[in-house]
């Protein structure tokens, strides 16, 4: 794998029993390439977290994945309702989410500090009324 | 332990993934929250959850855990358990709480999994 491999996908936001899929396919493509278990369980677990954000509190969006031996960036954008609070947002247990998001098992408010944790580096760019991106970056070399 | 031990302790039904059932676990992690599954889980465990939707299906694929128990007797819907069959995955139903589910198999030797507080 000599260049970079671009993934570009569409996360709908209507239907949350598919909520996943995409990390699933980023993850079975990692595999695939031979990247370290380490490396794919990072990617898998801070970009299912973000693409679940996307469907429960942003009505989904699009996923732009880069691939190289060095790293793997990945960027979330939606067009939902923004993050009034980002500091606030981050903190382990705070949540928006209502009593249909917690029935299904989320909403517990540990989403952004675990993509945090997974990733190298994470970024949030996100406007109120306009919609959020994040981007997360994960080092594939040791 | 094994999964086949983990189905005889609990009296459980195998939905699918009956041919992997000499798989071993060698710990456990019981939550009907997918997001502390997400934020505790530290390595491959036996995942025992109430909580039956896709999502259960989607977070253990993530977390690479290869065999969930559906406690309180609850029975997910056929796509579901197509699902996890495509992922190669066991699921096991019993009609056991949570609680009970996770004292029969702690008394019988499988720990607990998670990071340190
Ligand atoms: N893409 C997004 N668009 C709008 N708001 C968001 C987005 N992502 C996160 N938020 C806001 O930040 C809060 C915290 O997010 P976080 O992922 O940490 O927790 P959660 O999604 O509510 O619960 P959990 O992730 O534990 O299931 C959310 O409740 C929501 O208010
Ligand atoms: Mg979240």
């Amino acid at each position: 794998m000599a260049e970079v491999m671009k993934l570009h996908y569409t996360v709908s936001g209507d239907d949350f029993t598919r909520a996943g899929e995409t990390s699933s396919k980023v993850k079975k493509t990692l595999n695939q390439l031979g990247f370290r278990p380490e490396v794919v369980r990072k990617v898998a677990i801070s970009m299912y977290e973000a693409e679940i954000n996307m469907v429960i509190h942003a009505n989904g969006g699009t996923i732009d994945v880069d691939i190289s031996p060095e790293e793997i960036i990945i960027v979330m954008q939606d067009t939902g309702p923004g993050i009034p609070d980002i500091e606030k947002a981050m903190q382990e247990g705070y949540s928006t989410a209502d009593h249909n998001v917690r029935e299904l098992g989320f909403g517990a408010g540990m989403g952004l500090p675990n993509m945090k944790r997974y990733s190298d580096d994470m970024q949030i760019d996100t406007e109120v009324g306009k919609g959020t991106c994040v981007k997360l970056v994960i080092k594939a070399k040791e | 332990m094994k999964l086949s031990t983990v189905k005889e302790l609990l009296d459980g039904t195998v939905l699918t993934g009956g041919e992997l059932l000499e798989q071993e676990v060698d710990s456990a992690f019981g939550s009907d929250l997918m997001s502390d599954v997400l934020a505790f889980v530290e390595n491959r465990v036996l995942l025992l959850t109430g909580l039956v939707n896709p999502q259960v299906v989607r977070t253990a694929e993530m977390m690479d855990i290869s065999a969930i128990v559906f406690v309180r007797g609850k029975c997910p819907d056929e796509n579901v358990v197509e699902l996890a069959k495509s992922k190669g995955m066991v699921i096991i139903t019993t009609e056991d709480t949570l609680y009970v589910a996770s004292g029969k198999l702690y008394s019988n030797g499988l720990t607990g999994s998670a990071k340190e507080g």
